[in-house]
Formats: C-alpha cells, structure tokens, sequence
C-alpha cells in the first residue's frame, strides 16, 4: 500500500467561547484565545490517501483530482472566512484544531473514492497540529 | 476517528556518548566524534502527542495551557541548558543517546493525567530523529 500526502494552505479567524460558561470561566480556560474580536491562523493541511498505485498510470489518485477535492471541499469553505460565523457545521462547537480537523475529516472522506482518506493533518501553528486517523473499530467496520 | 494533537518545543542540551562498559578505543570506534571528552551539544525539538477524547465544552483533548505547564516542568526546564551526562540523574549511568532520552522523556510524560500520552519525538538535528508510541513502552 501506498500513501501519498498532499499539502494545502488556508488562512482563517476564529475565537473560543462557550456560552454555558461564564466570562471568567471562558477567560480561565480558554486564555487569550477567548478574545471576542477573534484571532487568525496560518493553517496548513496535509491530506493523506492510502491505497494501491493503478497498473497503468502508476498513480494512486491523480493529484490534481486530489487538489479539486481538497480546494472545493475545504479550501472554497475554510479560505479567508471566520470559523465561528461562517461555517454552518462548526455553529455550536468550539473551533479548535481538534473541531476543525474533524470536520476536514468529515468533508473528505466522502469525496475520496479512488483509495482511501488515510489521515487529515491540520496544523494551527508550526508548533501545534492534530491529526484524525480512522480508528481501529471504524476501519473493522 | 481518531485524533491525536501534538505540540513541538525545543530545548539545548549538551552530552557525551562515552560508555563505562567499554574502553577508550572501543568507545571511539563506537560513538565517533560524538565520543570526544568534552562534550557538544544540540538544539532538540521535541514533539509531544496526547490521544482521548474531545470534550464537548470546549472542543480540546487537552487544555494547551495544562500540557505547556507540565511539560516545561517535566522536561523542558530540567533539561534545557543543562549537560544531560552530569545534570540529568537518569544519564549517570546510561549513555545519553537520543534513543535513551526518547525512553526518558516518554517515561516522565506519561505521567501526565489529562490525556494519553501517545508518542515522543525528538529531532537531535534537523536530519535526525527519534520517536517512541505508546504500544512500544508498553503503555
């Protein structure tokens, strides 16, 4: 098996905020973070596809297929907008890495059909970054 | 799915691979330049990565803040600007190698409650690395 990854770039607002908790509470837990007037990030998405190279292109998946997927599925969604006003499936969840990514997850691997979404990894920061596998019991499934 | 954050720091620290068990000229052969008697150093990054689930409130697996904290205390202040042979009581007796000091700093990570610790990573250089996971310590 062979896995190939593939690298994109967005940029984005977001803030952290629980309306169930109080303004200290936010403060406490979500630190500067917590700044109403949002902060942004430099995101860098690296998309992995595992599956078998076919006989006669010798490509997994083509990349500029993969870079149509990524760019419609995420980029056209994510690029230039704020996480907390602007994207209809993290209305209600706090936008961290861990939200994001899974969400990443969940636009992608639909739309992944020659091989497999192996692993969305979404790094905030050069020093922060989550990476969403499929687990042992859905990959059974 | 499973999720798994992970987060960098670095930290400076010299060492010296020179092993008691053998002689001068075996630990020469061995360990090279890295043998020499005084030592040198390096600038290491170190990746941590935590696993468990995301709470719902606040959409994390573990609080930044709490991870920051203990790791700097765990390893990055015990281990920063310090010489790992003479300063770090783990390396007494065993060779410093970055091979040891991924066990090291798995084994004080560990520790840490919050999250699972999952996997240690350590680039001595920017062409070397080493990283241990959670099913290889046995966790």
């Amino acid at each position: 098996m062979i896995r190939l990854t593939r690298k994109t770039e967005f940029c984005a607002a977001h803030f952290y905020h629980n309306p169930a908790f109080s303004a200290e509470e936010n403060r406490r837990i979500f630190g500067k973070c917590n700044n109403p007037h949002g902060h942004g990030h430099n995101y860098v998405l690296e998309v992995t596809v595992a599956g078998e190279p076919d006989a006669a292109t010798g490509m997994l998946l083509d990349l500029r297929e993969l870079k149509d997927i990524v760019e419609r599925e995420v980029v056209q969604r994510l690029d230039h907008r704020h996480l907390n006003y602007e994207v209809p499936e993290l209305a209600g969840k706090i936008p961290t890495c861990e939200n994001v990514a899974a969400q990443i997850w969940r636009w992608l691997a639909p739309s992944i059909t020659t091989g497999r979404l192996a692993r969305v990894r979404l790094y905030e920061s050069p020093d922060l970054y989550v990476d969403c596998t499929e687990d042992g019991a859905s990959a059974a499934a | 799915m499973k999720r798994v954050l992970t987060r960098r720091y670095a930290f400076a620290a010299s060492h010296r691979l020179y092993s008691s068990a053998f002689g001068a000229e075996e630990n020469q052969r061995l360990y090279g330049k890295c043998a020499n008697p005084y030592g040198h150093g390096h600038n290491y990054v170190l990746e941590v990565s935590v696993t468990g689930p995301v709470d719902d409130a606040t959409g994390m697996i573990v609080n930044l803040a709490d991870l920051d904290e203990f790791v700097n205390r765990e390893v990055v202040e015990p281990f920063d600007h310090v010489n790992l042979n003479e300063q770090v009581p783990a390396f007494r007796e065993t060779v410093p190698t970055t091979e040891n000091l991924c066990r090291e700093i798995f084994r004080r990570l560990a520790q840490f409650s919050p999250a699972r610790l999952e996997r240690v990573r350590i680039e001595e250089t920017s062409k070397n690395s080493f990283e241990m996971t959670a099913d290889e310590a046995g966790a």
